[in-house]
């Protein structure tokens, strides 16, 4: 295993971050812990990097103990914080030299794992990292993590705030470090960015509610979800809130996924209520659940 | 009712030195509509919503909020919207209660309307309990619904959300979309970006910027059918990737 958490609980005052967490990430795999702000994502983050201690369980990365063996977790693991830290006062280059021979290495000598991300920003090599764009900066951070070749990346929320073909970008250089055998874990808010890790755990409130491959998740869905529209979107959720049977209301793109209490649900007797709502142009048809509507349902 | 502008924007430019962050962009905003503003990092859509709520001054072009030019009369502009963002919205060191009267009289109210809105508000939220904690101690997703409130206190005619549901779980997100829905509902006018582009369907038109331009702007639907796909990822994907 080249992550492993059992039983880790950690407080702050009467707050607690995680509650008995417990996962473990394969050599290679891309591993995503899915879940809101506040849902303990960066706690699990700081505990492995070995910046934190736990209040209880135990931890391994790259088979070295957090407690005994922090020293060569340090040498072996990358890490992305979700606040930009690298040195805005020194110049793109400059960075990157820094964090090489803080490790003991140079940028030649590791040149060909970071080069296809460092490559497009090395334009901008004598620019100062507090300049650079919010993508710009993700890149360089992402080339600083990986200068000391390392055998475990942690990344939190490098998408963050991120426009969606930044994101895409991203997780295409996440898929190709992959392929070079880094060991990934990656936090995000973003539920359709859980579809392209290799395994997930979903996480609120500092607990697991499951951990399993992004297409295994939605299977778990209990219920029948159908996509349903009309002319006044507004009404449409007053009107599907106030219905007896709705057991669920959720707005998804432009439609509302929507389930019933009743195991025999019938559409037509939906579509008639909403009818008499005066609501027009309804369409109700049934569609597959998404993470996010496990997530949902999990959560509530 | 949907057929007064609120947001009327010509030609509108910015200029920094030889860079021009916003390239002569063109719409307007009808009353009670809810209008999303999308547009990749650096695309100058921030750079375009400064002029707008009066905060900075655009290089040419023309545009009137809330009936007011916003070269000759920004102060009244920034009394007659509201305005919320990610980063920053409501003290942290602040309790509910204290930022609601806080924010309510920046904005000119009465002690007795800030009293009654604050009744309002902390019961329509359910904040009975938390009214008296500090804002820094609750999560993210109750500050964004208090500080959606918050901007909606003097019952302003638009309401600006620069990524109002960052980082917010998805439920929230949701309760936080019924709650745009309803005010636009009730005729406030919804002035919107994110990065969530399942949320760009929720809005009456879009508009999409790519490098200070507005590339397009239509109807979630008709621009799907425009650009010939099945989401408005794709939409966004096609547009800004070139």
């Amino acid at each position: 295993m080249s992550i492993s958490l059992q039983h880790i609980s950690k407080s702050f005052k009467d707050v607690t971050a995680v509650k008995d967490i417990s996962f473990e990430v394969k050599e290679g795999e891309l591993f995503g812990l899915i879940g809101p702000d506040g849902a303990g994502k960066t706690t699990i983050f700081r505990i492995l990097t070995t910046l934190l201690l736990a209040d209880e369980g135990t931890a391994t990365v790259a088979n070295f103990d957090v407690l005994e063996n922090y020293k060569d977790i340090r040498d072996n693991v990358g890490y992305m914080p979700g606040r930009f830290s690298l040195y805005q006062d020194l110049t793109v280059e400059e960075n990157l030299t820094f964090f090489a021979t803080i490790f003991g290495t140079t940028i030649e000598e590791n040149y060909d794992l970071i080069k296809d991300i460092y490559i497009q920003i090395e334009p901008f090599k004598n620019r100062r990292a507090g300049d650079l764009s919010g993508g710009m900066k993700q890149k360089l951070a992402l080339s600083c993590a990986l200068i000391h070749k390392p055998k475990v990346l942690f990344l939190d929320e490098p998408t963050t705030g991120v426009d969606p073909v930044s994101r895409k970008e991203f997780w295409e250089m996440l898929k190709r470090l992959q392929q070079k055998g880094i060991t990934i874990l990656v936090s995000t808010p973003y539920m359709d960015e859980a579809a392209l890790c290799d395994r997930i755990a979903l996480i609120q409130d500092g607990k697991i509610l499951q951990i399993d491959a992004p297409k295994e998740i939605v299977k778990h869905y209990p219920k029948s979800i159908y996509n349903v529209s009309a002319n006044n979107m507004y009404k449409l959720i007053e009107s599907l809130n106030e219905y007896q049977h709705s057991y669920s209301v959720y707005p998804f793109g432009e439609f509302i996924h929507y389930t019933d209490k009743r195991t025999n649900f019938n559409p037509e007797d939906l579509r008639k209520y909403l009818e008499d709502k005066g609501l027009k142009n309804i369409i109700i048809e049934p569609t597959e659940a998404t993470i996010e509507d496990t997530f949902m349902e999990l959560a509530k | 009712m949907k057929e007064k502008n609120v947001i009327q924007v010509k030609d509108l430019t910015k200029k920094f030195g030889d860079f021009t962050a916003v390239n002569k962009i063109t719409f307007e905003v009808k009353q009670g509509e809810i209008f999303g503003f999308l547009g990749a990092n650096g695309a100058g859509k921030t750079t375009a919503m400064k002029m707008l709520i009066g905060i900075s001054k655009p290089t040419s072009g023309e545009a009137t909020v809330a009936n007011f030019d916003v070269y000759t009369h920004p102060e009244d502009i920034k009394k007659n919207i509201g305005y919320m963002s990610q980063k920053f919205a409501l003290y942290d060191d602040l309790t509910v209660r204290e930022n609601i009267t806080f924010f309510g009289g920046i904005y000119g109210l009465s002690k007795t309307k800030i009293k009654e809105k604050a009744e309002a508000l902390i019961s329509e939220l359910n904040l009975q309990e938390v009214a008296n904690e500090l804002v820094g101690s609750l999560p993210l997703g109750w500050k964004q619904k208090i500080a959606f409130s918050v901007a909606l206190l003097h019952d302003p005619k638009v309401v600006f959300l620069d990524e109002p549901t960052g980082g917010v779980d998805p439920i929230t997100r949701r309760q936080f979309w019924e709650m745009i829905y309803k005010n636009a509902h009730n005729g406030t006018t919804i002035f919107v970006t994110t990065h969530y582009m399942d949320e760009a369907e929720y809005c009456d038109r879009v508009s999409i910027m790519v490098n200070g331009k507005i590339e397009a702007l239509d109807t979630p639907k008709k621009l799907k059918e425009q650009f010939n796909v099945e989401n408005m990822n794709d939409v966004f994907l096609k547009l800004a990737r070139g």
